[in-house]
């Protein structure tokens, strides 16, 4: 099937708590930050090339086709998804100041409609603004059926439908989808037996996470087609929906570590200085 | 004058209490502006959702009957239809139900989306909402620039609203669809039933990371504190992608947002992903056998010990405590 990955480039997240907010609050600056992709967009390229390929054979059976907005630096994040083994990029070129869930969502909707896949796969959230609702937007837009938090993906009816497991709070949730559809990736959907595509064999294990490019995986990459188009040209409403006038950082948790070495001394802490026992 | 319109979460086939969150959201705004809300009572047992729903100080309580297990496509025409009739604000608690539906919502409506929101004030007639971002590193102060703002409330930072006396009166509502909801088939929810406070609900929570080494020394070594202290049970997502325990226990970026009282972490190490799900508890304790496990940047006590020999001494020590 034909599979559009959007893939945002995030500042690492692992080291998310160096962040900073300029001196007027205006922005949130990530200075001597990596960039990455988003892991959650970078699990959902993993399991969109587990859904096109044969794996034992190395066989591709789709194009997978992975779709980022930024600056145009942001094809080297956009490289990297290519060495894991996408077939080709699109690259919008907006300012981050120019973006919002719904106009990412009205973005993706113009190139779904040009480039017309069976399967729109991205994170469930990007780990800067932790909106989680890109994908539900451009489902929607679409009248598109969507499975959000897919912790599993099955194919089914001769790749007609989807079967989606989604960890939702209450406990595994599953939904079957008849395609096109959009379907947004938590994180165990890297676990080794969590796609199915009917075609790789089903004792065939996979590693447990995203896949690293290999050395061919990069050289391959560097001649794979990144599209460039500007936001202005989609034709779709660019207007804002929300305006952040301020950011700042939390405040410092009050008083420091405090060790101790019984569980007397801690249990002594918790009922008389604490008071929470 | 902002009416705001709560979409109620229903579980079988009553309110989920969880949508009290969104309830206290609601009252804020409607107070300040001097507007009114109303509560939408959506889902497959929505008369008597509705029934308790109504004990909350609401103009009115809506009511829109959709069989069968939940998936968005059936509701947002619904709700955005409703969402139409003079809101300024719709919202839903911030669990995986409200932000899987809202955003659907909003985009049916263009409206704003802001999601998972710890705060909001009211200045005049204008709203403003703080969410976290950044895996909880940065806040953000944010406003909607359309009419209508759609909202998801992160239920550990608002409290549970509380009984107003009286009933709202209760009207039924006409249930709209479109063609997404024929794409999609309700296959099944699994849920694993637990005696225990919920998770995003209990004034202490105890969670337990990869170092407890398996599920079995979750229930034998683990549990008994978790009782003693007559806690919630949670998890790293080290303990859940291990087996050891279910999804639904994961605390963290992805699983659940906590802010207990008390909040015990037993061998977690503290990932960031994991900190931005109970960094806002009130008390935190740690206990590690490595002192420089990141926990430590945002634990209040930190017990250095083996928790194989210091989990069971904790849960006899807590029971004589607690009498």
């Amino acid at each position: 099937m034909k599979i559009l990955v959007p893939v945002k480039r995030v500042c690492d997240p692992d080291n998310a708590n160096k962040v900073k907010v300029s001196d007027d609050g205006s922005s949130v600056t990530s200075d001597g930050l990596e960039w990455k992709p988003n892991p959650f967009d970078e699990y959902a390229v993993e399991a969109g090339l587990r859904l096109n390929e044969n794996a034992p054979k190395n066989e591709k059976l789709g194009e997978t086709v992975v779709v980022s907005f930024g600056a145009s630096d942001v094809v080297q994040t956009m490289r990297q998804t290519l060495a894991m083994g996408a077939d080709r990029g699109i690259l919008v070129q907006a300012d981050d100041a120019e973006l919002d869930s719904m106009v990412v969502a009205r973005a993706l909707k113009s190139l779904v409609d040009a480039e017309q896949p069976d399967l729109v796969l991205m994170g469930k959230q990007a780990v800067d603004g932790d909106s989680n609702a890109a994908g539900q937007m451009l489902a929607e837009m679409l009248g598109w059926p969507m499975a959000t938090f897919a912790m599993n993906i099955a194919t089914d009816d001769g790749g007609k439908t989807l079967t989606v497991g989604r960890e939702v709070d209450t406990g595994v949730l599953t939904l079957k989808v008849t395609l096109p559809a959009v379907v947004t990736v938590d994180l165990r959907i890297v676990a080794p037996d969590a796609v199915s595509n009917g075609v790789t064999p089903a004792d065939h294990k996979y590693n447990d996470g995203a896949r690293y490019a290999s050395l061919k995986g990069i050289m391959q990459a560097k001649k794979k087609k990144i599209d460039q188009k500007k936001l202005g040209d989609l034709g779709i409403d660019t207007g804002l929906t929300t305006t952040y006038p301020k950011f700042e950082l939390p405040p410092a948790r009050t008083g420091s570590c405090e060790f101790v070495e019984t569980v007397d001394e801690l249990v002594d802490k918790l009922h008389n200085e604490a008071k929470v026992l | 004058m902002t009416d705001v319109l709560v979409v109620a979460e229903l579980m079988d086939g009553g309110l989920r209490r969880n949508t009290l969150a969104a309830v206290t959201l609601a009252k804020q705004i409607a107070e300040g502006t001097g507007g009114a809300f109303d509560i939408l009572s959506i889902g497959e047992g929505s008369k008597a959702a509705a029934d308790e729903a109504a004990k909350f100080g609401a103009r009115k309580v809506l009511t829109a009957e959709i069989a069968g297990g939940y998936y968005a496509e059936a509701y947002s025409p619904t709700v955005a239809e409703v969402a139409k009739g003079g809101y300024g604000v719709v919202t839903a608690t911030a669990s995986t139900y409200g932000k899987d539906l809202l955003p659907r919502v909003a985009a049916r409506l263009g409206a704003a989306n802001i999601s998972d929101i710890r705060g909001a004030s009211v200045d005049g007639g204008n709203v403003s909402y703080v969410r976290p971002m950044y895996a909880g590193n940065v806040f953000g102060t944010v406003t909607a620039n359309t009419d209508l703002a759609v909202v998801s409330v992160r239920q550990s930072e608002f409290d549970a609203a509380t009984e107003a006396g009286g009933g709202s009166a209760i009207e039924e509502v006409s249930v709209t669809s479109d063609g997404a909801a024929s794409k999609v088939e309700f296959v099944s929810l699994e849920s694993q039933k637990s005696e225990r406070p919920d998770l995003a609900e209990a004034s202490t929570v105890v969670s337990g990371g990869r170092a407890l080494k398996s599920g079995e020394n979750f229930k034998t070594v683990l549990e008994p504190l978790v009782d003693a202290m007559g806690a919630a049970m949670g998890a790293s997502r080290a303990a859940v992608d291990a087996g050891y325990v279910p999804g639904d226990l994961q605390v963290g970026q992805t699983g659940k947002v906590v802010a207990p009282a008390l909040y015990v972490a037993v061998g977690i190490s503290g990932a960031i992903q994991h900190l931005a799900g109970m960094k806002g508890s009130k008390t935190i304790v740690a206990i590690n056998k490595d002192k420089e496990a990141p926990i430590a940047q945002v634990a209040d006590y930190f017990l250095v010990a083996d928790l194989f020999q210091a989990v069971p001494e904790m849960a006899e020590k807590v029971k004589a405590v607690k009498g």
